[in-house]
């Protein structure tokens, strides 16, 4: 199992995702300095959260044009498998890998605190596809700008395409957990593909062992037993 | 040659800030106010005499970085000189 993960001047979730990855793999993966304009071949590229730049002009929008993002475009067009969390999403998006936008939060508020996710029984990602559809993931998140948005016409082909995989959940009384006024409760989308996944929930944040939640740990675990079968 | 550019929300697009700073100023008695818009002015010199050239590497700056289309139009002026 080979991860990279891409670190950008700002990038702050670069060790706890490389802490989890070596739990789960145990291998330690490659951290890719974004001036690199090369990618080794690997199972997995990691865009991890934080403050790319600074969130200068619009979050990600710099990231989205550094070095390295060449190659992952390259790596893409393979079929690669990619996972961007929170500003790793963002990146995804300004980048074009995945559709949309990630507009400042509803409330104007930065939002940190554990969010209940339901996981899309119709999503086409390819390395969600073991994670159980009928329970409910507890995954913190920890941004300001989360809100997505896309035209309708994106959204509605999101929708029929099965590329939502990630939802903040409804309650007992319909009452959804969406802390950011995403459209269509959206945390979490991937491409047409299936091999990229984009998240504003931190997975690497829930990995049991002193974290409020361990499902973060099975997120993470059911993309790298997609990526080894 | 100097170029200002302005960059706003597209018409539909949720906008916060302008909601807030709508809700401020409805609050400071301003009762005549119809609407708010948030954007933004980035201004860029290009090293060119020709207005239609400026106006072509501006919106060139736009496509490639300076606005994302999805939720953003831009608008490109060309300044007088000084």
């Amino acid at each position: 199992m080979r991860v990279a993960i891409i670190v950008f001047p700002g990038s702050n979730c670069d060790r706890d995702m490389m802490v989890a990855v070596e739990a789960l793999t145990g291998r330690r993966p490659a951290l890719i300095w974004h001036k690199q304009s090369y990618l080794d071949p690997v199972d997995l590229a990691i865009i991890p959260g934080g403050f790319s730049f600074g969130d200068y002009l619009r979050c990600g929008a710099l990231a989205a044009h550094a070095p390295v993002m060449n190659a992952l475009h390259d790596h893409a067009a393979r079929g690669g498998a990619i996972l961007g969390v929170c500003n790793g999403f963002q990146i995804l998006l300004e980048s074009g890998l995945l559709p949309g936008f990630l507009a400042q939060n509803k409330t104007l508020k930065f939002v940190c605190k554990q969010t209940n996710l339901s996981v899309e029984g119709n999503a086409i990602c390819e390395l969600t596809k073991s994670l159980d559809i009928n329970e409910r993931l507890h995954i913190p998140v920890a941004h300001n700008e989360g809100n997505y948005f896309a035209d309708a016409e994106t959204l509605d082909s999101l929708e029929s395409n099965g590329q939502v995989v990630l939802r903040y959940a409804k309650d007992e009384t319909g009452v959804s957990d969406n802390p950011n006024g995403s459209a269509n409760d959206i945390a979490g989308i991937c491409a047409a593909n299936g091999r990229i996944l984009g998240m504003m929930p931190h997975p690497e944040r829930a990995m049991g062992a002193g974290h409020k939640s361990a499902d973060g740990k099975k997120l993470l675990q059911s993309i790298f037993e997609a990526i080894i079968t | 040659m100097q170029v200002t550019i302005i960059i706003e929300k597209k018409p539909g697009v949720l906008d916060p800030q302008a909601q807030a700073i709508n809700q401020a100023l409805s609050s400071l008695g301003f009762d005549d106010l119809q609407d708010v818009k948030m954007g933004k002015q980035i201004t860029v010199s290009i090293d060119t005499d020709d207005e239609e050239r400026a106006r072509y590497r501006a919106a060139k700056m736009c496509e490639a970085l300076l606005a994302n289309t999805v939720i953003e139009t831009y608008t490109i002026e060309i300044n007088e000189p000084s």
